[in-house]
């Protein structure tokens, strides 16, 4: 690649105003691709001071647009595609720009860089997290796309010696309707390579978008319709092994003996791999590896954390409360209007630990040699995976080549490189390539789980049953600041109090604390919709619970506190008024809703729920009224969030991994339930139309339903619900 | 020991135990990955391939049972007329988000479609409720399994 380092500074016209102005920091530069075509590199701006400063030296490009000779538009993108619709969603922004066909795009895995494909939302670090790559990339992705176009037009009139304001792009060609002359942008490339880089484009109005908005078609599909879509868990490297492997079912746990002499005779292994604390057995198919692994004869050391159980680190968490955390968030003065409440509420929530469960049970493919690691893997952040085998084989980075491959679930869970850390141990005794691939069982069991977490909360009333203090303290673990240390200041990070704080309701007098406690032996990890997962819960059936002791309705008594927050109060409105909120419904069968505003986005949901006569519940109908600024792709987001909530009905209803001597409890999908097609309820999504900034969407159906559900329970019974998931015993009709 | 089976109309030959579950047959011997692993017991569905065009469970599945039962996998079922329909659906209904178990989902529903061509939502709760999928595609996949049986009504 030739660059002419045409460097500009876009300060493009007036656009829609965004939350991190990314546009004036946002660097461009373009030049000749090699073979001819037409290269942009773009530096996505860090929305993290500090990372702003540290690449302030110099140009740091971190996505690629290559217009090609043959006309193909090919994006290297720091995103990765795990089902939430991405590899379709950045195309239409360039797309929409830079006047192309969806269908001559094409979307490159990036490699593993973290100081060129660090996304922006997440503090310059290279994962796909936090329903943020659109948001990261919305202006900067149609800049680029607009600057690509006028150089094309600019290259095409320069040919034609026409002035450039005569021509017009369109679907990849530039055309002079005066002459009738057309040109395609690939013919264009090598012109307009060498055209200086436009100082201001003009971003269309959103009433002028042809793509963006519409429900365009999935680029990934049809590949995974026919079994030809590549996952980690899918690639052959010639000569591969096939691995499976316990790990110490006790976390920090070591082997202390092992007798493999019955795993060594079966047909197709072909070694054993003791580590300190696992083994793995190396055979020439997982069928023979998992005939291995159950033959062996394994004795552990279950270490400091044998005893360990769910009460005594839910123990923990509540005696944490009892003092003073880090102060969150405090408005007004809670203690005087706490004194002067006509009506004191008081409740306190569980929420449990829960494993991902990706379909794609956890895997990684590598193989060791003695001057480098090759690594096969499906990853939401692949510059970590680089990072843990160049540790775990004191290679330089630069020895460590990591291929990305498609996902089969998410999630959080492959935001992690423990998986990856443990397949490069094994490897390191093997002879070749070597696929690691987890059982159901030890990817339930050796999962790093959404944390479990405690809330103390308390609220006073005044004399209408208005809320006029708001105290809430919980505690938990903060896997953001294992995850990103810069992100733990004061003794808070913004995950974990994502949708405790800043709430869509006027409280005159709140009060937020967060105690962090991080719990032995057993690791945590993010887990889809991260902290609003817990907060929503929380804050959604405390508001209710208030409501209710206020005898006024759900809906109203929220509505009474949004004056401040009319796109929430519009959300809010439009749920209740599509699900016909008001009218009685059966004996036993409730309705309950949900508010938030989470990931930049407006949701609410109103949950319809049957709960048997032995405490059954069944979740009939869920409506969902969404606003998330600007919507790309309208068929993803209505599938984002059908998925979201499918996802949180799972866990309200079954999630619940436990500790019991140590060991987590749960070990399959007999025991880890899933919501199953036969109890999936109906979905209604409402999209309010919006020209502001788009928000995230891959996670805020998952928070938003848990409480629906509780609600609507309590609707339905009477019985309020201040643990996760539902337990249905509690739920049974006396008599 | 040598077993051969007929996968996709063609005779393969291999050598595990008898006791090799077709699953790992498929995947780490014949290079077939389509099929996906899922849990291993047949609490989840995504190993699901026809074995004469009945959905089963390829995990749990021992090589030695098939005998001279013909084995079909997703590589192959877009050419039956129940899976072409089916695909197709899918891919109209916009079905699939990350995809790894929808393999699994198409074996199951081309199955159903193949023996009941006009199901009912119960009939589908039936033949579909065995497949897992995390995404939560249920509703559409529903929706597709409507259309491909409505597309079978005007094909006669």
């Amino acid at each position: 690649m030739i660059l002419d380092h045409l460097t500009s500074r876009m300060t493009g016209p007036d656009r829609s105003p965004s939350a991190n102005d990314l546009s004036r920091r946002t660097f461009l530069q373009a030049g000749a691709a090699a073979g001819g075509g037409l290269m942009l590199s773009l530096s996505l701006p860090f929305a993290n001071s500090d990372a702003q400063a540290a690449d302030a030296d110099g140009f740091t490009p971190n996505a690629f647009i290559r217009i090609q000779r043959d006309g193909q538009i090919v994006l290297t993108m720091p995103y990765v595609e795990m089902g939430q619709g991405t590899y379709t969603a950045i195309p239409m922004l360039i797309a929409e720009e830079l006047e192309a066909d969806l269908k001559q795009v094409r979307l490159e895995h990036a490699p593993p860089n973290e100081k060129l494909y660090g996304n922006p939302l997440l503090g310059g670090i290279q994962a796909t997290g936090n329903s943020n790559a659109v948001r990261a990339s919305w202006q900067p992705l149609r800049q680029a796309g607009a600057i690509a176009r006028t150089m094309l037009v600019a290259a095409a009139a320069k040919r034609w010696n026409v002035d450039a304001a005569t021509c017009r792009a369109q679907s990849g060609e530039v055309l002079h309707p005066p002459t009738g002359r057309r040109a395609t942008y690939g013919e264009l490339t090598a012109d307009a390579a060498r055209m200086p880089v436009p100082k201001d484009v003009a971003l269309k109005r959103p009433q002028d978008f042809k793509l963006i908005g519409t429900p365009a078609k999935r680029l990934d599909t049809p590949a995974k319709v026919n079994g030809t879509a590549v996952y980690g868990i899918d690639v052959q490297p010639p000569g591969v092994k096939i691995a499976t492997l316990a790990q110490s079912p006790v976390f920090g746990g070591r082997v202390k003996n092992l007798d493999d002499a019955a795993a060594k005779a079966v047909k197709g292994v072909r070694q054993i791999v003791r580590l300190d604390d696992a083994v793995a057995v190396v055979a020439d198919h997982m069928g023979a590896a998992k005939k291995g692994l159950a033959a062996l004869k394994i004795e552990w050391d279950d270490g400091p954390h044998a005893k360990l159980t769910t009460e005594a680190v839910a123990g923990e968490l509540e005696k944490a409360t009892l003092n003073p955390g880090a102060v969150a968030q405090n408005i007004g003065d809670v203690d005087r209007a706490m004194a002067s409440a006509v009506t004191k509420v008081e409740a306190t929530y569980h929420l449990p630990f829960l494993a991902h469960a990706t379909m794609e049970p956890m895997n990684c493919t590598v193989h060791v040699r003695k001057d480098g690691c090759e690594i096969w893997i499906g990853s939401q952040a692949v510059a970590r995976v680089q990072a843990a085998a160049a540790k775990t084989t004191g290679l330089p980075l630069d020895k460590v080549v990591v291929h990305n491959h498609l996902i089969g679930g998410g999630f959080g869970r492959r935001l992690e490189a423990d998986g990856a850390a443990r397949a490069v141990q094994i490897a390191q005794h093997v002879d070749g390539p070597v696929k690691v691939v987890w059982t159901r069982e030890e990817d339930i069991q050796h999962d790093m789980y959404r944390p479990y977490w405690f809330d103390r909360l308390s609220a006073g009333l005044d004399a209408k049953g208005m809320p006029v203090a708001w105290n809430n303290r919980f505690a938990g673990s903060s896997v953001a600041s294992r995850w990103a240390s810069g992100w733990f200041k004061n003794g808070l990070d913004p995950d974990s109090t994502e949708g405790a704080i800043d709430l869509v309701y006027s409280l005159p007098n709140m009060h937020v604390e967060y105690v962090r406690v991080e719990p032995p032996g057993i690791p945590t990890a993010f887990w889809r919709s991260v902290g609003p997962s817990h907060n929503v819960f929380v804050t959604e059936s405390f508001i209710d619970e208030l409501a209710a002791t206020a005898k006024q309705d759900p809906v109203a008594y929220r509505l009474a506190l949004l004056d401040k927050t009319p796109r929430a109060k519009a959300v809010l409105a439009l749920a209740a008024e599509k699900a016909g909120w008001g009218p009685p419904l059966p004996e036993r069968v409730g309705r309950g809703v949900s508010l938030q505003y989470v990931f930049a986005t407006f949701m609410a949901q109103v949950a319809e729920v049957e709960v048997a006569k032995d405490g059954a519940v069944r979740v009939r109908r869920v409506v969902c009224a969404v606003d998330c600024g600007t919507v790309v792709n309208p068929d993803t987001v209505r599938a984002q969030i059908q998925s979201g909530i499918i996802f949180g009905i799972t866990a309200a209803l079954y999630g619940n991994i436990t500790l019991k001597d140590g060991r987590v409890e749960q070990t399959n999908f007999d025991t880890y339930q899933v919501l199953r097609m036969n109890e999936a309820p109906a979905i209604e999504v409402h999209i309010v139309q919006s020209v502001e900034p788009p928000g995230g969407m891959g996670e805020c159906g998952t928070s938003a339903i848990v409480p629906a559900v509780a609600n609507a329970i309590f609707a339905a019974t009477g019985k309020r619900l201040h643990k996760m998931p539902v337990d249905t015993a509690s739920l049974k009709q006396p008599g | 020991m040598a077993i051969t089976i007929k996968v996709n109309g063609v005779d393969r030959t291999v050598d595990v135990d008898s006791d090799t579950p077709l699953l790992w047959v498929l995947r780490d011997v014949l290079g077939m990955t389509g099929t996906k692993f899922g849990c291993g017991w047949a609490l989840c569905g995504a190993c699901t391939v026809h074995i004469d065009g009945v959905a089963t469970r390829s995990c749990i599945t021992r090589i030695d049972s098939i005998g001279t039962s013909a084995v079909t996998t997703i590589e192959a079922i877009g050419a039956t007329a129940a899976g072409a329909k089916i695909q197709k659906a899918w891919l109209d209904r916009e079905v699939v988000q990350c995809g790894y178990c929808q393999s699994g989902q198409i074996m199951s529903a081309s199955a159903l479609l193949a023996s009941n061509p006009h199901p009912t939502d119960s009939d589908i709760d039936d033949a579909m409720s065995g497949n897992i999928c995390r995404c939560g595609t249920y509703l559409r996949i529903r929706e597709a399994i409507k259309q491909a049986a409505q597309s079978s009504g005007q094909g006669g």
